[in-house]
C-alpha cells in the first residue's frame, strides 16, 4: 500500500492582456540592446511552486484557486494559472 | 479626534504623520497589524507610507491581509475617517477598501521630489481647509503609483467626483507633462463611494513646517480636525 504523496503545484501569474507592463518593456529593449534579435514581446509574470498536504486533486485544485483570488493575484490585472505535479 | 496610525513591518513613515496630526491637535496612537481592533472612540485610522512586508508580491498586498484590516474595514463600513498614503494607498487598493491598482510608474524610476496636485473637491472631511482647484505644494516618494484602473471603474470614480487630487503644475493646470508616474487621468488620490476614506501617493504629511521648505500639507490634517 503506497502513503498518499504530496502535491507540488505551480501557480503561474501573469497580467492580463492590454495592461501596461513596463518592466516588460525594459526588459524587451534591455534584450535588444544586448544584441538579442528577434524579441518582438516581453511580459513579465511570477511563478509559485507550492507544496500541499496530500489530498485529492480536486480539493487541492480548490486550495489554490482560493490561494490566488485571496493573495497570489490581484485579479484587476492578474490572471493565475494552476498546475499540479503529484509527487 | 482620535487618529490611530497603524504599522506594518516595513511600515516607516508612520512618525511623519502622526507629528502632522499632532500638529494639528490630534491625540494620536499607534496600532500594530496584528491587533485586532482599533481604540475605542477611534475617529481616524491611518496607514502611513513606508514598504510594508518589502513591497514582497505586490505593494500593499500581504498589509492588505493583515488582521487589523478587518477592524479598518468594519470603521470604515461604520462610516468611520480612514487615510492611506503612499504605500497605506497601495494597502487600500489591495484591501478592496478602494478601487483599481496603483502599478510600476511608467518611467520605471522611483521618483522622490517635490509635486503640486490640484484639489479637486473641498467638501470632504479631507479637503475642507483647501479650496476647490487650489495647488497645493507637497512631495511623492514612490516606485509604484501608478493609478489604473478598468474604464468602467474610472468613469465611476470620475462621474461621482471621488477623485480627490490630481497631479498638476504650479497653476493648478493638470497635463500630462504634469504627470510624474503615468497615473491615468493624473489621479493622485481618489476617495470611496461615501468620501470616509482617502488614498493618495504623495506625502502632505511632509510639508508641514517651514524648516522644510512648505507647509501646503498642513490643510489636510487641519481639515480633518475640522471634521
Amino acid at each position: 500500500m503506497t502513503n498518499p504523496t504530496k502535491i507540488r503545484a505551480r501557480v503561474t501569474v501573469t497580467l492580463k492582456n492590454g495592461v501596461l507592463d513596463p518592466q516588460g518593456k525594459a526588459i524587451e529593449s534591455a534584450l535588444t540592446s544586448l544584441g538579442v534579435e528577434g524579441v518582438e514581446g516581453v511580459r513579465q509574470g511570477k511563478l509559485f511552486d507550492i507544496e500541499l498536504a496530500p489530498a485529492e486533486a480536486e480539493r487541492a485544485r480548490e486550495l489554490l484557486t482560493a490561494a490566488c483570488e485571496k493573495l497570489l493575484a490581484n485579479t484587476v490585472i492578474e490572471n493565475y494559472r494552476i498546475e499540479l505535479v503529484e509527487g | 479626534m482620535k487618529a490611530a496610525v497603524i504599522v506594518f513591518p516595513g511600515s516607516n513613515r508612520e512618525g511623519d504623520v502622526a507629528r502632522a496630526l499632532k500638529q494639528a491637535g490630534a491625540d494620536v496612537t499607534t496600532v500594530w497589524h496584528a491587533d485586532t481592533e482599533l481604540p475605542p472612540g477611534t475617529d481616524l485610522a491611518v496607514l502611513p507610507g513606508g514598504f510594508s512586508y518589502g513591497d514582497y508580491l505586490r505593494c500593499g498586498a500581504i498589509a492588505g491581509r493583515a488582521s487589523v484590516m478587518d477592524a479598518v474595514r468594519a470603521h470604515a463600513a461604520r462610516g468611520g475617517l480612514v487615510l492611506g498614503i503612499c504605500n497605506g494607498f497601495q494597502i487600500l487598493c489591495e484591501s478592496g477598501l478602494l478601487p483599481g491598482v496603483l502599478m510600476r510608474n511608467a518611467g520605471l524610476h522611483f521618483i522622490c521630489r517635490r509635486q503640486f496636485l490640484r484639489v479637486e473637491r473641498n467638501d470632504t472631511a479631507f479637503t475642507r481647509a483647501y479650496a476647490a482647484g487650489q495647488a497645493i505644494d507637497v512631495a511623492i516618494a514612490h516606485g509604484e503609483g501608478n493609478y489604473v484602473a478598468d474604464e468602467e471603474t474610472l468613469a465611476r470614480l470620475e462621474g461621482d467626483g471621488r477623485v480627490a487630487f490630481r497631479y498638476a503644475d504650479r497653476d493648478g493646470a493638470v497635463t500630462p507633462a504634469a504627470n510624474p508616474n503615468g497615473s491615468l487621468n493624473n489621479i493622485a488620490g481618489i476617495y470611496s463611494e461615501k468620501l470616509n476614506v482617502l488614498g493618495l501617493m504623495p506625502h502632505p504629511e511632509n510639508l508641514i513646517d517651514d524648516l522644510v521648505g512648505g507647509t501646503d500639507g498642513r490643510g489636510l490634517f487641519q481639515s480633518l480636525l475640522a471634521a
